[in-house]
């Protein structure tokens, strides 16, 4: 049962990580490919005040609020630089942040921080937090994306000029989802601290980054439903093909290939398709 | 006093051309990556395996026949046409798509090429039984340039003139820089586009598998995981030169690897190479948003 409930605590946290790219990437259009940046942040954040000594659940706002700061810098660029500028910009975050963790000796520099002690919620404890967390995002999200602000938003995604011109204040708007994206980030990151009870500079770089848009894109960008099923199975996906061991990564990024090439509108995608077809038989 | 001082030129002199050479390395890699930036709006972070795979293929090469420039040739234009294989594979398919989806594809081919590399050639990489060009210059001042090292500058001189020559005078060269201009356009005026393509993913893959070779050279060393620092790197130098300017890519290119050089010893303790490379990058976009040579 343990080991159960390990791997649903981690997908609970990849969802949530993934649900918060997808307010920028999904949601705004801003593509990222640097969010694991944010996770660190949190992560660093929870860890740190974790060992001098504060209770898990304060450390959480003050990790999501120092990401979303950060996110706000990130956000404030992504205002001035666009699109594939905008994507590479993104990349540069993370390599400064994992290059400056790294050289920190008051962050653990290359080594990280370990010995984090065990949450006082106990493991099932704290698998309901992670599970509530990631779910209230998604609620969230959803209301979100059901009201005017959802409108406003694919409006941006669709064609920035044109939002512009209908009056919509773009830079408000991006920024907004900047914030609130990287705070979701920073959050995910503080839960990942306290789960795995390390952090270190190779958990939070640009392969994990990539990792989390695969995620967003094969669920089928902006689709709640379609990323939660996606970070969900992507995040097991390589303990599951554990049979095939020495070919785990590769299988995984050759499914990750055809699935861009043959369906790259996502599950939510193949979903809607296949629904369709059904309602014509009907 | 004076001596110290003349330890500081040579030390300056030292990093400088170290950056001019690692600088090349990065300019023949990115060079192909621009030139399918400019044309297919892609970014080909695949590019890279092609790297990986020339390195592979030329010291393979070279250690079964013993023949350094046959692999070298060899190198270039098998990886060439793996080059066109990828795009009509990978790319033709996804032109119609939005960018994004390319790009995961293109990182998904580059991470499953690494593991198909690792599981064929080993994990611990692979070294020249014979390493060519071992020896070295002495220049005035007690200065030594390795063979490998002015070859690198060397090849990349001249590939890199061919190239311009090539994209001036040709009509080939016409034709490709018609279609960066306007596709729909250039196929009016009788361009075959699709040959344009494939002409400039071989080209592109040429050069970025002569880089491999060139790499494997001055480490004596190929591995699974060579291309993987250039895969990003390169993104870096094309945005930072403007996005499809030849030019600002060889600019860019030379800049990183100049300034990797100089602040790996000056500012090594505060950032890693790579954060060197993308806090420049970061700067120099805020300031100018179209890159260094872009077009607004």
């Amino acid at each position: 049962m343990a080991y159960e409930i390990t791997l649903t605590t981690s997908m609970a946290i990849m969802v949530l990580f993934a649900l918060s790219l997808n307010f920028i990437t999904g949601f705004c259009g801003q593509i990222s490919l640097g969010h694991a940046a944010f996770m660190g942040v949190g992560a660093y954040t929870t860890a740190m005040m974790i060992k001098a000594g504060t209770p898990m659940l304060a450390t959480l706002p003050v990790a999501g609020l120092l990401a979303g700061l950060l996110g706000f810098v990130v956000g404030l660029a992504s205002l001035r630089v666009r699109e594939d500028f905008l994507a590479i910009t993104t990349m540069g975050v993370v390599f400064l942040f994992v290059g400056i963790v790294r050289q920190q000796d008051a962050l653990g520099g290359a080594v990280g921080i370990s010995g984090i002690p065990a949450s006082s919620l106990g493991r099932v404890g704290f698998m309901v937090l992670c599970i509530v967390l990631a779910a209230g995002f998604a609620v969230f999200s959803t209301v979100i994306k059901r009201s005017w602000m959802g409108y406003v938003y694919e409006s941006i995604a669709d064609n920035e000029d044109v939002a512009r011109v209908l009056g919509i204040d773009v830079a408000r708007y991006k920024l907004f989802a900047f914030v609130i994206g990287t705070f979701g980030a920073g959050i995910a990151g503080g839960l990942y601290a306290q789960h795995f009870r390390y952090v270190g500079p190779g958990s939070f770089g640009f392969v994990e980054s990539i990792s989390v848009l695969a995620m967003v894109i094969v669920g089928g960008i902006g689709s709640v439903p379609g990323v939660v099923v996606a970070a969900a199975v992507l995040s097991v996906l390589p303990q599951w093909i554990q049979f095939v061991d020495n070919y785990k990564i590769l299988v995984y990024s050759v499914l990750l290939f055809t699935m861009m090439r043959f369906a790259p509108d996502g599950f939510a995608g193949i979903v809607s398709r296949v629904w369709n077809r059904m309602e014509r038989k009907l | 006093m004076v001596q110290i001082t003349m330890v500081d030129h040579m030390l300056y002199f030292e990093l400088f051309f170290q950056g001019i050479v690692q600088g090349s390395i990065y300019a023949l890699i990115a060079l192909g990556l621009t030139l399918v930036y400019g044309l297919l709006r892609i970014l080909h972070v695949a590019h890279a395996a092609l790297f990986t795979l020339g390195g592979y293929v030329g010291v393979l090469l070279t250690n079964a026949t013993g023949n350094f420039p046959m692999a070298m040739l060899a190198s270039m234009l098998l990886v060439g046409l793996v080059g066109m294989a990828v795009y009509k594979i990978v790319y033709e398919p996804l032109l119609g798509k939005p960018p994004f989806i390319a790009l995961i594809a293109s990182i998904a081919l580059f991470i499953a090429s690494e593991e198909v590399f690792r599981i064929i050639f080993g994990p611990y990489g692979q070294s020249y039984i014979n390493p060519p060009l071992q020896g070295y210059f002495e220049l005035p001042g007690g200065f030594f340039l390795k063979y490998a090292e002015a070859l690198v500058i060397g090849l990349s001189v001249v590939m890199l003139t061919f190239l311009g020559w090539l994209s001036g005078n040709t009509r080939t060269g016409i034709s490709w820089r018609a279609t960066v201009k306007d596709p729909s356009m250039a196929q009016a005026f009788g361009v075959n586009i699709q040959k344009v393509r494939y002409m400039n993913f071989f080209v592109g893959s040429a050069l970025a598998g002569a880089a491999g070779v060139l790499v494997a050279l001055l480490n004596n060393l190929v591995e699974p995981s060579m291309g993987s620092v250039p895969s990003y790197k390169a993104l870096a130098i094309i945005v930072l030169g403007g996005l499809g300017s030849v030019r600002g890519t060889l600019l860019a290119a030379m800049a990183i690897g100049i300034i990797e050089s100089f602040g790996t010893i000056y500012l090594g303790q505060y950032l890693d190479r790579d954060a060197l490379a993308f806090a420049f990058l970061i700067v120099v976009l805020m300031v100018r948003p179209q890159g260094l040579l872009g077009a607004k």
